[in-house]
This record gives structure tokens, sequence and C-alpha cells, in this order.
């Protein structure tokens, strides 16, 4: 089951050509600058904007082919703009309701309270829209467009304009619906640290075309694409729960190339999980360390090195078959002898859990 | 007394022709303004000039025109006469009819500001959620236009109380069907009567001062004419 979308066409000076195929579950980053074109796009799946000769399937349904158009209105799509654009006029629940009244009952897979649990709405719900606040008023907006039960949520810089305390309260919102709801979500952004933190997929605009797409692990760590050159480069690594560590308050993750000690999670084991490794907190030693602070430690082989210029270095290695990368200087790289093929270790300082 | 039933019949034909003609601009100006707001047409201006029109006319060229439309030779009265019918000119549905073209600007502006305030963003929004292109309006612009409905009913309404050079030209002046406030007013100065012009003109200038309280109050402000 996959999003198809192909969109290959002028509107008001602007030329997209655009071929997407992503899979029909998880969170899709599409990440590009600003005016690349993703807005563009996600308004053209919407239905908002017609593009001649455009073709859409979603799970199979064919939204848009040709001599075949459904409006906004006839298709089960879910948007949220960058701005909350809540109805004035109506206050929280009448906003979170206006959808869901007109959805005809049997099509409905999502009911208003649960909406509300999921988002944490009851205190905000007999309020008027103008006295929330940012973040509010986005998670309102969430629960507005999930209450259509769509068949695809589109996300457009949804935390754009909040700032950066505000932008983590809501990010936890996103995973839990995605995951409890299991809907499809295209997360429009050109934030990198939303991207690695939400998508298990990865779209690349520029320039209205699609540059790269594919599961964020290859594509996070791709030496050729801007995230692996970005200051806060990161790699993403599926790991499972193996065991907790009661003595320590530790968990241990099993990953195909060793495991990660972590300060303990609470979630069961078998659970997966994702592992978010910084390239800046990452060393490299020929030797295994032995008199070290540091947990994780595991062998990889260089795959590949960037050369950037300027002090730093990105290497791309491979720890068996799991890509990830590294930001040292030049001259430690020059200093390890660094050349693809290369055995050595990693150390990871620190590896943060994602849900 | 200081109303004769002459002057108060006068007074009530008044309102009786504000009313009707402010519930036909609203029905009229409302898709009117509605389009005006939206269409991407490169020659919608030139409607936009027509609609304001009378803003700038002289009630008298207006009631001219309108009483060649409408008389017996006229294309309207014409028409009317075919139908079996007289012609308009000289009765309460003609002051209606021209009441509508003089009083159109101050209905289809504030109800275009409003439309064109509120953007496209909550009609895409609704869009989205389901919502058909009768239904969003119905649902989403109508109340989001809500101030403009109010000024654009007000200003009509008042706008028509104080109508006189139009009425004077396809009206005329006959009791109960088209001797309205104004009239009346001009009649009793014109005699000398200056005793009834007072208590007629006074009672135009309550109500309309009231009206006008009515928008200040419930909008905050008024939205200031364009032309």
């Amino acid at each position: 089951m996959s999003i198809r979308a192909h969109f290959h066409s002028r509107l008001g000076g602007f030329e997209l050509a655009a071929d997407l195929d992503v899979p029909a579950q998880g969170i899709t980053a599409l990440f590009g600058p600003s005016g690349c074109g993703k807005t563009t796009l996600l308004r053209a799946m919407a239905g908002l904007d017609y593009h001649r000769g455009g073709e859409l399937s979603v799970a199979g349904d064919q939204w848009q082919g040709p001599g075949h158009f459904l409006k906004p209105h006839q298709r089960p799509v879910g948007l949220v703009f960058q701005e909350a654009s809540l109805f004035p006029h109506l206050d929280v629940r009448g906003n979170i309701e206006y959808g869901y009244r007109r959805v005809p009952a049997q099509d409905r897979r999502v009911q208003v309270e649960q909406l509300i649990e999921l988002l944490d709405l009851p205190a905000l719900l007999p309020r008027k829209t103008d006295t929330l606040s940012g973040g509010e008023r986005q998670r309102v907006a969430m629960a507005r467009a999930l209450a259509v039960s769509p068949r695809l949520l589109l996300l457009d810089e949804p935390l754009a304009s909040l700032d950066l305390s505000r932008k983590r309260d809501i990010l936890p919102y996103i995973e839990r619906f995605q995951r409890e709801l299991d809907i499809p979500v295209i997360y429009v952004s050109h934030a990198p640290e939303e991207v690695a933190r939400l998508a298990h997929h990865l779209v690349l605009m520029d320039h209205g075309h699609i540059s790269a797409a594919g599961p964020i692990e290859q594509l996070l760590t791709r030496l050729d694409l801007p995230l692996a050159h970005e200051l806060d480069a990161t790699s993403i690594i599926r790991a499972t729960v193996a065991r907790h560590d009661d003595q320590y308050q530790l968990s241990v993750l099993d990953f195909p190339a060793g495991e990660f000690i972590v300060p303990r999670v609470p979630l069961d084991t078998g659970q997966p999980v994702r592992v978010q490794l910084a390239a800046r907190d990452i060393s490299l030693t020929l030797e295994r360390q032995q008199d070290t602070s540091i947990l994780n430690i595991f062998p990889a082989t260089v795959d590949a090195i960037s050369a950037d210029g300027g002090a730093q270095q990105t290497v791309r290695l491979l720890a068996g078959e799991v890509p990830l990368l590294a930001r040292i200087t030049r001259k430690s790289a020059a200093a390890l002898g660094l050349q693809p093929g290369k055995q050595l270790y990693v150390q990871a300082k620190s590896v943060a859990v994602l849900a | 007394m200081a109303l004769s039933p002459a002057d108060l019949t006068a007074f009530f034909l008044t309102l009786k022709l504000a009313l009707i003609t402010t519930l036909i601009l609203l029905l009229l100006g409302t898709p009117l303004a509605w389009w005006l707001a939206r269409t991407r047409w490169r020659y919608r201006y030139i409607l936009e000039a027509v609609v304001a029109l009378p803003l700038v006319l002289p009630p008298t060229v207006l009631g001219f025109y309108l009483l060649l439309m409408l008389g017996p030779n006229g294309p309207l009265g014409a028409l009317m006469t075919a139908l079996g019918g007289h012609s308009l000119a000289f009765t309460f549905s003609g002051l209606v009819i021209g009441s509508v073209i003089y009083s159109m600007p101050f209905v289809v502006q504030p109800l275009q500001d409003a439309f064109r305030a509120a953007g496209r963003r909550p009609q895409e929004v609704a869009a989205t959620l389901r919502a058909s292109p009768l239904d969003r309006f119905f649902s989403v612009s109508l109340p989001l236009a809500r101030p403009g409905f109010i000024t654009a009913a007000v200003l009509g309404f008042a706008h028509t109380l104080g109508e006189f050079g139009v009425v004077l030209m396809i009206g005329g002046n006959i009791p109960g069907a088209t001797r309205v406030a104004s009239i009346a007013i001009y009649d009793h100065v014109e005699s000398l009567q200056y005793g009834q012009a007072h208590w007629l003109s006074g009672l135009l200038l309550a109500v309309s001062f009231a009206l006008l309280l009515t928008v200040y109050a419930l909008n905050g402000r008024v939205r200031v004419l364009k032309t």
C-alpha cells in the first residue's frame, strides 16, 4: 500500500515536477528549503489546487487521474496549515466537531472524545479560539483534521511559528496519534531536527522536484545529500528493547551490529525503538577503549569520507549493514589514517531513544 | 397632534420601502459581493464602477433614466404593460426598483469588504473538513462576514430612508403609494408648515441616529465606504 503522486505542471510561474511514491503508513517527512514546492505539492494532494494531468492515489484509491478529480471536500484527507486557521466564530469543541459532523456515521473511524484525550484537550474545550496559545491552537487544528477520519493526514509545517520549547511539547502528540490511529502522515518541514525525530520515511524536495526519497535511516546518512552536512546531522538506527538492568536502571537495546545501553526506557522487552545518534557526539578509535566511561562502543567500517573543506569532516560508517555518521576534525581523520574500508570502533557519547 | 395621519402614513411608507429595499438588496447583493470579492476576472472593476455609480451620480440623473426605463414607453414599463400590468412609474414597485439601485453600493461594498477580509483560508480549511461549497458559504463565510452584514443592512436601510431625488423623479407624490417622509417634509417646507416639518424631520433624525448607533455599538466601528 502506498501513496503515489505525479504532478508535472506550471502554476503561477512555479514549475512542479514531482513524482512521489511513499508507503501509506508511518510519518513521511517532506523536507526542503523554503520555496522548493513542498506546500504546492501538499495543496495539490489535498485538491485545493487543480494541476492538469496530475495523478494521485492513496492506498489504492485514485483521488486524481485522467478525467478524474475529487474535490477537496470529497477526498478523505486531513490538512493542517502552518497557521492553525481555527474558525473564530466557533469555540474549540465547535471547531473539532465541524468536520466530524460532516462525515457519514458509517465512515467514522475515530471519535471526537478519543481525539480530545489523545491531544490532551479537555481543558481547552469551552474556550474561545482567540484565547489559545500557538501550540494549543495547533493541537486543536490537528484534532479537527483527524476528526474527519482521514485516510491521509497532511501537515504543512504545523510547528514553524512556534518556539523551540513549544515544538518539543507538540512533537510527542504527533507521534502518539500517528501510532494510535495508524494513519499515514505527510509532514512538511524545513527543520532537520523535527524530521529526524518524527519521520520514518523521508522525501527531499528542491526546486519543485523530488531529489531523493527513502527510509530515513538511509537518507540521513547519504553524503551526497544535504542533511548529512547540517551542523546537527544525525543518524537513526532501528533497535528493539532486549532487557532491562534494574540494578543500574538501564535498558539494553539490540540492533543488528550490537547493542546500546541507555537509561531505562518505559517499554516492554521486544518493543521496537529508534535510536538517534548525533554525528558530533560520535568519536572514533582504532582500538577498543577499555578505561572509559562511555558505554556504547561497537565496531564499524569506514564507508566514505566527505571532503567538505574546513576543519570538520563527515565520515559515513557501516556497523554491519547499519549506516551512521561521525563528525570529526580533519586533523583527527589524518591522524587515524581514515580511508574507506578501514576498521575501527565507534564510541557514542550520547544515545537518544525515540518512540 | 404633532404628526398628522398623512405624515404618519408617509413615515410608515418610508419604513416599508426601506425594509423591502434592504431585504432585496441583501438577497441580490450577497452573491454579487461574494463574486466581486473572489473573482479573478480581469474586468471586474467595470462592474465595481457600475455598482458605485449611485454614490456620485446626482439622484435626479438616476431618477431621470429610471423614469424613462419604467415609464409606459420604456423597456421595463412596456414589458409590464405587455404582461397585463401597468407601467411602473409613479408606483410603489417603481420606488422599490429605484431604491434598490440607488442604495446598492451601500450594501454591496461592506459585504465585499467583509468577504475579502476573511480571505480564502477559512474556505480552504472548511473544504478539507468535508464541507461542500454551499455548505461552507453558509457555515463559515456568512458567520465570518457578520459585521459586514450588519453594516450593509443598516447603511442600506438608512440610505433608503433619506432618499429624495430619485423618489421625486419616478414616484411623484401620491399619498400612501409614493409619498415618502422626505417628500412630505419638502411639501411642508414649501407650504411654510415648519412645525410639521420639524416633527417629521426630528423623527427621521432620531431613527437614523439610532440605526447608526446600533451599527457602531455592534461592530465597534463602521467600515468606511471606499468611494
